[in-house]
């Protein structure tokens, strides 16, 4: 079989929909994750199917989790509402459309308490797993089921060399790569999808590395 | 390796279906075995207690449309039935999976989270048929587990692609092979008990009431557990269901592929389309 049992046999989520809570929690911790920083207001545009029918699925309640940081399979995730008031983060879900996207999908804006913001678009594509679609307006493309690094680099000649040999110099192979960038000699994203675990020590060389501006690693099993 | 449950069976004479299960998530994830019957015993335990917890305390949901189904029917249970006490704690039992999953509780897919009620029941009524020990029962989920990966890679076990048929029929035909392998049954029984649940529920749509995972849900996870574990019996009697397994999964994948789009999981047809369903529906999201 090349199906783990294990997709079949769970995941272990907190009810009542796959796609609809357990994956809307899911896509907004990795959203959060992207994000890295603190923020006191968030904005869950929903589309389609997320829109429609996740109310009675708590998609909302799950989205909120998610941005808080509280796993898919935790129970606080129903009382996602009352901690964020705690919490003192404000949210709102306005229905919005985002063509061509799949029928579950978002557009979560995280307001930072340093004035700037963070967009990341994703999707819920069923059983639990997700994909990022873009950060910040970039392509992004991403499940977050293995390590993933994102690193913000200037496109300049040599920078994605550079990120390449310091994986290889310790051991990490890349199972996907995608550069995507503004325009020429701008702002550059690279997405790095790697087979193994990466290390603090990888991460410290690759924000030394000339022409990187920021490194980030999406784990969630870390 | 094995790709359809003709080739797990005949694996599985030569071993044992659990080992050729095993062997094969191994292949696939490289990690040890020991590792992976771990991650099966702790899933397991998310099971056993989405199973009982309904029973012990209705759970509270969006519209409540099934709140306390599962303790109602353990009451009933110990007193005068018709099917049987055993088969009235196994209903509460699926019930309370339902509950804990529409009620925003942890529950385990199996095969998804709508279906997620049947498996644990079927196996914890088959357990305290036969007396199995936790390790047996580790293996019964082990092969419900593989023969429910058969039917995701060959058919489908998503109610919007496929209806009711491939959620919890699916998990019917999962527990059924599981229960005939707790009871001692033979590969081969497995995989008839597999054939007879599906053929027993060919053709079974989505139509969730306001798009609820409440209604009819909670009353499929419950009878579709009653049909595991008599096709289950079937199977141990030696009833051959003649059809093998392999093309009553394709034949249930081909019907989910010709059923209208308001039979799969939009809330447009059968008990969903209802005066009363979109009344309800009406009363819970303020819509006319």
């Amino acid at each position: 079989m090349n199906l783990s049992v294990f997709e079949v046999l769970g995941p272990v989520m907190i009810g009542p929909s796959s796609s609809h809570t357990a994956g809307a929690a899911k896509l907004a911790r990795v959203a959060a994750l992207i994000a890295g920083k603190p923020f006191d207001k968030v904005e869950f545009g929903l589309h389609g199917s997320f829109a429609k029918t996740g109310r009675g699925h708590g998609t909302d309640r799950a989205l909120l989790a998610g941005a808080m940081g509280i796993r898919e399979d935790d129970e606080a995730l129903r009382d996602a509402f009352s901690l964020a008031e705690k919490a003192g983060l404000s949210y709102s879900f306005p229905e919005i459309d985002l063509p061509d996207s799949h029928e579950n999908s978002a557009r979560i804006t995280f307001f930072h308490r340093d004035g700037t913001r963070t967009v990341v678009e994703g999707s819920s594509i069923g059983g639990g797993r997700i994909r990022i679609n873009s950060i910040d307006g970039l392509a992004a493309g991403f499940s977050a089921e293995q390590p993933t690094l994102l690193i913000a680099q200037r496109d300049i000649a040599g920078v994605v060399s550079r990120i390449g040999t310091i994986l290889a110099s310790q051991g990490i192979n890349i199972g996907v790569m995608r550069l995507s960038r503004e325009a020429r000699g701008k702002g550059a994203v690279t997405v790095l999808e790697t087979d193994s675990p990466v290390p603090d020590s990888a991460l410290e060389q690759l924000r030394e590395a000339p022409g990187v501006l920021s490194v980030r690693l999406i784990d969630l099993n870390r | 390796m094995y790709s359809n449950i003709a080739q797990l069976v005949e694996q599985g004479k030569k071993t044992s279906l659990p080992q050729v299960i095993l062997e094969d998530e191994q292949e696939l994830t490289q990690l040890p075995l020991e590792e992976i019957r771990e991650t099966f015993r702790r899933r397991w335990q998310v099971m056993r207690e989405s199973a009982r917890r309904a029973m012990e305390e209705p759970q509270s949901m969006v519209g409540n449309l099934i709140r306390g189904q599962s303790q109602r029917q353990n009451v009933y249970s110990r007193g005068f039935t018709l099917s049987g006490e055993s088969m009235n704690r196994m209903m509460a039992m699926a019930f309370s999976g339902s509950e804990v999953n529409a009620g925003m509780g942890r529950i385990c897919a199996a095969p998804t989270a709508g279906a997620c009620g049947i498996l644990p029941a079927v196996l914890l009524e088959a357990a305290e048929k036969t007396g199995a020990s936790e390790e047996a029962l580790l293996d019964a989920l082990i092969v419900a587990a593989g023969f429910g990966a058969v039917i995701t890679k060959n058919a489908t076990v998503s109610g919007a692609e496929g209806g009711c048929q491939a959620e919890c029929g699916t998990a019917a035909a999962m527990a059924a092979a599981g229960a005939v392998h707790l009871a001692g049954g033979t590969p081969e029984m497995c995989a008839q008990a597999c054939a007879i649940a599906l053929m027993n529920c060919m053709g079974l749509i989505c139509d969730p009431v306001a798009g609820l995972v409440q209604l009819p849900c909670s009353f499929r996870n419950a009878s579709q557990s009653v049909n595991a574990l008599t096709s289950a019996d079937m199977a141990l009697a030696g009833q051959n269901a003649v059809i093998p397994a392999d093309e009553v999964i394709e034949s249930m994948y081909q019907v989910g592929r010709k059923l209208p789009l308001e039979f799969r999981e939009t809330a447009l047809g059968g008990i969903a389309a209802t005066e009363t369903a979109k009344s309800i529906a009406g009363t819970i999201f303020g819509e006319h």
